[in-house]
């Protein structure tokens, strides 16, 4: 048989109902959904289209040898020959192609430039030989390319066969940019990225400045470069570092996968006499004058007198190959000519990378800054501010290191704006060159890259014994140091020469030595004497760095004999060593850039706001609107506005009525009808039963009496006050609906006391040993609930009703797991509670306890109430008897001829007759006079009747209808 | 049985009765101070500091391990102080255990009176609607802080007294100063706190939704660990930021030198925005919804 368990546990287990509602919210949140992942996913148009071609210039010493260049052009939609487009020229890196620079292409073709990307000769498709930035070759290259673009009718012009047009590029690109700068005046700006100044320099340091013709051969960096584009056909290089903003390639990368023309197995594509003169320098450690004036042609530093372009000069921290002297060399010689010159340094480069995030978008935000304003004439003069960046932290979302911008103005170059000289001592140290230079230590691995490694300085080592460290006292304060250290070197060397390599180590007390960047100062020293004595001081400029030296580190000038990216001298030779005071370090006077996210913080601000001020609205709202339903309650109704279906709030008439329910129905979302029209009214006095078959609709009824669930239809007045959710009279109603509810953990006294004090009204007012004294629960109140019965629990959950003698008390199903001697007190209890005016709702689906503890009546089924009234009407007897007869045949005649209304039979020998009046005795007598055996003569009640007639065997709950 | 008075006032309430002063927030402290769950939960924030400890005690090794970034280098020098050791505890403890118990707090409040049945005789008492949730929740709240500050100070407390008073060590912003890093310490509380609240909305919202109080919990936590697998999968690109978990470490931030926030504020707009939108929702649903618990 059904139960209302199921009705229950449909009505408490959600199922999906497909209202109307519910399919419209679900349509739109749905609609937001996929319109914000299109939005999001969209094919939106470039703005620029796509060509790609060979370009066959006439290029050599003497511009009659033809060679193919693999270009790609990418014409903005907006430029056109009304409307034309300043142009850019868009280089490279070492060993890569055109393809490198297609995202910075793209970029810049969105932003309205026609770019011209192309792959530089002996590199990839294009045809020739690798110059190195030769002005005979790739320069002429170059120039022809601004020939073609100057043919575009879309491309801006300056003048006849002079279009409007940057050179953009990083390191190799670089380069070129700054030698097309120097040869064609026809170039308008210039972004040189990480790149060089003088080859010679780069590839042959000396950290005393005495030039590349004693420079100490750079071989880890000369070898990657140089098999950068030697690498045969059928060995593609090792793809490694892929440094630079600008998309720079280095160690041949990809490109090398089709056989390159005019390649040897010696040289690759290098030109004969560039192959030559590596061989040689590697080989010996030493160029010739020949090879160096080589070297020379393809350095901007034989042109930088030349250059009229204004230069953004990037180059990175992290870079051993080009550090970021070369820069400065640029910077100076350009800003000679009266040039505008802009520095940036980044936290990147060939060793470092593209830098983190921020720093990639400072470069570029620099780089269109400069293009917009020197091609387009767009917003004032950039600044020539120096900008740099310093490591500042760890990007919490992407473990990076975080970069902190700072602009100094005006560029101070790389002895920076004053100075801290910090005093490092030790005493003299022998150092050992170890033969042919291994072991060596390490400083940066080149050709490796992958982040700023050097930052960390992770890879730094020294061998012991072959190097010599100074050690200065904890730092009082902190240093930021912002250009190139100097410290002045001591050396005695039995041959008369010796190659170190001078290193900054930062000393942190706890977690060791940090070479900043990685980077080190080679020096080539000659003539020295064989005792220490004797020897002169040199000075040694370290390696520009952005470096912050804490307050209570160490700074340790290291000098060492060997290093893995260097060609040492192969003898072995012990060297004696000495610092002599100090080392200054060069500070500037920086000031933070302003973070772009600034308008971030203003944002939090005013939401903040608006949550604070929401919130203190709602609740001042919610206190107001509670206030005004209690002033008005009393007597007014409220406006439409503030409760538009409703009308009265309070109906004086019905004050001094403890309940009346009038016209309710309650309609689940499913469209379950659990109460479709129930009325009935308890008085002051009364005890009334709710009595009902298992779903009959009882509880619902209770519940929206509770205030719990909202009503469809229909209105509860509690003493003339309608009810709603939380209304304040229900202060005055005590209720156990569908079992206790208490919290487990705690004891049944401690429930009590904390529910009365969540009502939140006096102590004194909860007659709270009357209630005990009703729940008689004795010592058992001080254990936890957990513990209890579940009859117990029940009288618990009676007396938390009859907390504070509420005058209306309602109870569903009060008896449930109470046994019969607690069922009779219960009934007394309740009897006795409705004196002085109080009354009692009890519901029930038993009859006779409804029959046996209440003054009236209200019989509901199938959420409707089928009879009404007090119990004494309805209990009382009723004409019909129940006979159990011998003989039923029999029976039923005597009885249909004695005038009875009605008589049906229901087997087993009993009999059901409607008497009509007739006394119960004279139909007995009749019986027994006709030889009836009569066994039993049992009167039934009008309650019953009403019950079994109108309930019937039907008796399914409302849940089932 | 003696008899009430039966005096009422012009709302029809009870004597004594005033709607402002039902469900105090002291009277919700006691009930549940009174759980299990919350002496539990208060009493594992004052044990894992120190079983962490102990652990880099009798532990050997280095604290730490592997190589996984930020992570072990913060492992590596929690044992420098007090203030590193109270750095790392809440560095272990912020992506998941706070959440738990945050979730656990938020989402167990309004559920586990729906599965007692104790909500319906509260809002029969009458408590309005409104101040039952704002009740509950400031409770919740407060507990939840309790925790954040109880793990906080024991690590800080437990970490002084083994490795003493130092300066806090970073791995790139060097020392900080002990005065300054407290404050840091301070900021770094507040901002996790502030992530917090978005478990804390989701579990109250489930909680004021469902009877099964392990339901709003684990709802809760889960919704953590997708939004962290998402912000995982680099591939999502920019989507990610709008994942509730994708500023949750932002707070590295501020051992940095100098200090960034910018991602920290990003984090917290975010997460008042999801707060406000699962509080309110939570507000929205609760005040309209059928008990039928």
């Amino acid at each position: 048989m059904p139960t209302a368990l199921s009705a229950r546990l449909r009505r408490a287990l959600p199922r999906p109902r497909l209202t109307r509602r519910r399919i419209v919210i679900g349509a739109v949140v749905l609609a937001v959904l996929v319109g914000a992942l299109s939005w999001a996913v969209r094919p939106s148009s470039p703005g620029y289209r796509i060509t790609s071609q060979m370009i066959t210039v006439q290029t050599g010493p003497a511009g009659t040898t033809p060679i193919s260049l693999d270009t790609t052009y990418y014409q903005p939609d907006s430029a056109s020959a009304a409307h034309p487009a300043a142009a850019v020229l868009l280089a490279h890196g070492f060993g890569g192609t055109k393809d490198d620079v297609a995202d910075d292409a793209k970029d810049l073709a969105s932003r309205g430039y026609a770019v011209l990307a192309w792959t530089a000769e002996g590199f990839g498709e294009s045809g020739g030989q690798i110059h190195l930035d030769s002005p005979d070759w790739e320069v002429k290259d170059a120039q022809h390319l601004i020939d073609w673009l100057s043919a575009r009718p879309e491309v801006r012009k300056d003048g006849p066969r002079d279009p409007r047009v940057a050179a953009v590029g990083a390191s190799y690109g670089g380069g070129l940019a700054l030698m097309l700068a120097g040869y064609d005046r026809r170039v308008d700006a210039i972004v040189p990225q990480i790149t060089w100044n003088d080859l010679g320099n780069a590839f042959l340091p000396s950290a005393t400045g005495a030039g590349a013709s004693s420079g100490v051969f750079k071989k880890g960096w000369a070898g990657i470069f140089f098999t950068g584009g030697a690498v045969p056909a059928a060995l593609p290089g090792s793809g490694a570092a892929v440094p630079g903003a600008g998309g720079a390639t280095l160690p041949g990368a990809g490109g090398a996968l089709t056989p390159p023309t005019g390649a040897t197995p010696t040289c690759g594509r290098f030109a004969a006499d560039l192959c030559a003169a590596y061989l040689s320098i590697a080989t010996t450690g030493r160029a010739t004058p020949d090879q160096l004036a080589l070297l020379e042609r393809s350095s901007p530093a034989s042109v930088l007198d030349r250059i009229h372009a204004p230069a953004l000069l990037i180059q990175g921290q992290a870079d051993s190959l080009f550090p970021l002297s070369e820069a400065d060399a640029n910077a100076k010689g350009i800003a000679a000519n009266g040039t505008p010159v802009q520095v940036d340094w980044f936290i990147g480069g060939h060793d470092g990378g593209n830098g983190p995030q921020s720093d990639q978008d400072r470069n570029r935000y620099l780089t269109v800054q400069w293009l917009d304003h020197y091609l387009l004439g767009k917003g004032s003069a950039p600044s020539t501010s120096f900008t740099y960046s310093r490591l500042a932290g760890i990007d919490a979302n992407t473990d990076s290191v975080v970069a902190l911008g700072y602009s100094v103005h005006g560029y101070p170059g790389l002895s920076g704006q004053s100075s801290t000289t910090v005093t490092v001592a030790g005493p003299p140290q022998p150092a050992v060159n170890p033969p042919n230079g291994t072991p060596a230590g390490i400083s940066t691995v080149p050709g490796v890259g992958g982040g700023p490694a050097g930052a960390t300085g992770g890879t730094a080592q020294d061998v012991p014994g072959q190097h010599a460290d100074f050690y200065s006292e904890p730092l009082k304060s902190t240093v930021d140091v912002v250009g190139t250290p100097t410290v002045r070197v001591r050396a005695a060397s039995p041959t008369g020469q010796a190659v170190l390599f001078v290193k900054l180590y930062d000393v942190d007390p706890h977690s060791g030595a940090t070479l900043p960047d990685g980077l080190v100062a080679p020096v080539r020293l000659t003539g020295l004497p064989a005792t220490l004595a004797d020897a002169p001081a040199v000075t040694v400029t370290l390696p520009g760095i952005v470096h912050q030296f804490q307050a209570g580190h160490r700074l340790r000038v290291t000098v060492a004999t060997s290093d893995q990216a260097y060609l040492s001298p192969p003898d072995p030779t012990v060297y004696q060593l000495a610092v002599t005071g100090g080392v200054r370090l060069p500070t500037v006077h920086s000031t933070p850039i302003a973070s772009p996210d600034l308008i971030w913080r203003w944002i939090l601000a005013g939401l903040a706001a608006a949550l604070a001020i929401g919130t203190v609205v709602a609740i001042v709202l919610g206190r107001r609107r509670h206030r005004k339903f209690s002033n008005r309650s009393g007597s007014a109704r409220l406006s439409p506005r503030d409760d538009p279906d409703q009308s009265h709030l309070a109906r004086a008439d019905l004050a001094d009525i403890p309940l009346v329910v009038s016209g309710l129905r309650k309609e689940y979302g499913d469209g379950f009808v659990a109460v479709s029209k129930v009325d009935f009214t308890v008085r002051r006095g009364q005890v009334v039963g709710l009595l009902g078959p298992n779903g009959a609709g009882k509880t619902t009824s209770l519940r929206v009496l509770m205030g719990l669930t909202k009503p469809t239809a229909g209105d509860i007045y509690v003493f003339g006050h309608r009810l709603v959710s939380g209304a304040p009279v229900l202060s005055r109603l005590g209720a156990l609906v569908e079992g206790p509810g208490f919290l487990p953990h705690l004891s049944g006294l401690a429930n009590l006391q904390l529910y009365w004090r969540s009502t939140g009204r006096p102590l004194a007012d909860a007659r709270l040993d009357e209630a005990l004294d009703i729940a008689g629960l004795g010592d058992a109140v001080h254990r936890r609930i957990k513990t209890y019965s579940h009859g117990m629990r029940q009288r618990l959950a009676i007396a938390q009703a009859m907390l504070g003698l509420p005058e209306l008390l309602v109870l569903d199903e009060p008896t449930d797991g109470l046994d019969p001697p607690q069922i009779a007190e219960m009934r007394r209890v309740l009897r006795r509670y409705a004196t002085d005016g109080r009354a009692v709702l009890v519901s029930s689906h038993l009859l006779a306890e409804v029959e046996q503890t209440c003054t009236h009546v209200v019989v509901v089924h199938k959420g409707t109430v089928v009879a009404d009234g007090p119990v004494d009407d309805i209990v009382g007897d009723s004409p019909s008897v129940q006979f159990d007869v011998s003989d039923p045949a029999t029976a039923t005649e005597v009885l249909n001829r004695s005038g009875v209304r009605s008589v049906s039979g229901e087997g087993n020998g009993t009999l059901i007759a409607d008497l009509d009046g007739a006394d119960r005795a004279d139909v007995v007598a009749e019986l027994v006079r006709a030889g009836v055996g009569v066994n039993r003569v049992v009167p039934r009640r009008r309650l019953e009747d009403a019950f079994l007639s109108l309930v019937g065997g039907d008796t399914k709950a409302s849940g089932e209808r | 049985m003696a008899t009430s008075t039966m005096s009422s006032t012009v709302d029809g309430s009870a004597a004594g009765y005033r709607p402002t002063a039902t469900l105090t927030f002291r009277t919700e402290l006691r009930r549940q101070a009174s759980r299990r769950r919350t002496q539990l939960s208060l009493g594992f924030m004052v044990l894992l500091p120190l079983v962490i400890l102990l652990a880099f005690e009798f532990g050997g090794g280095n604290g730490g391990g592997g190589d996984r970034g930020q992570f072990a280098a913060l492992a590596d020098i929690a044992k420098s102080g007090g203030l590193n050791f109270a750095l790392f505890t809440l560095l272990v403890s912020a992506s998941f255990l706070l959440v738990v118990v945050v979730a656990l707090f938020c989402g167990d409040t309004v559920a586990s009176e729906a599965s007692w049945g104790s909500l319906r005789y509260l809002l029969a008492a009458p408590v309005p609607r409104g101040r039952l949730l704002g009740s509950k929740l400031l409770v919740s709240l407060f507990y939840s802080l309790c925790s954040l500050i109880l793990l906080t100070g024991t690590a800080l407390l437990a970490g002084t007294l083994r490795y003493g008073w130092h300066p806090l060590r970073t791995t790139v912003a060097g020392d900080i100063a002990p005065g300054t890093a407290v404050v840091r310490l301070l900021g770094i509380v507040g901002f996790v706190a502030v992530t917090l609240l978005i478990t804390a909305g989701l579990a109250f919202l489930l909680s004021v939704s469902t009877d099964a109080p392990l339901g709003a919990v684990g709802g809760a936590v889960l919704l953590q660990i997708l939004s962290g697998i998402l912000d995982q999968i680099t591939a999502l690109g920019s989507i990610r930021v709008i994942l509730p978990t994708h500023y949750g470490d932002a707070w590295l931030g501020l051992i940095s030198n100098p200090v960034q926030t910018d991602d920290m504020v990003k984090g917290a707009i975010a997460t008042l925005a999801y707060a406000a939108v699962f509080f309110g929702t939570a507000w929205w649903h609760f005040m309209r919804k059928d008990v039928v618990s």
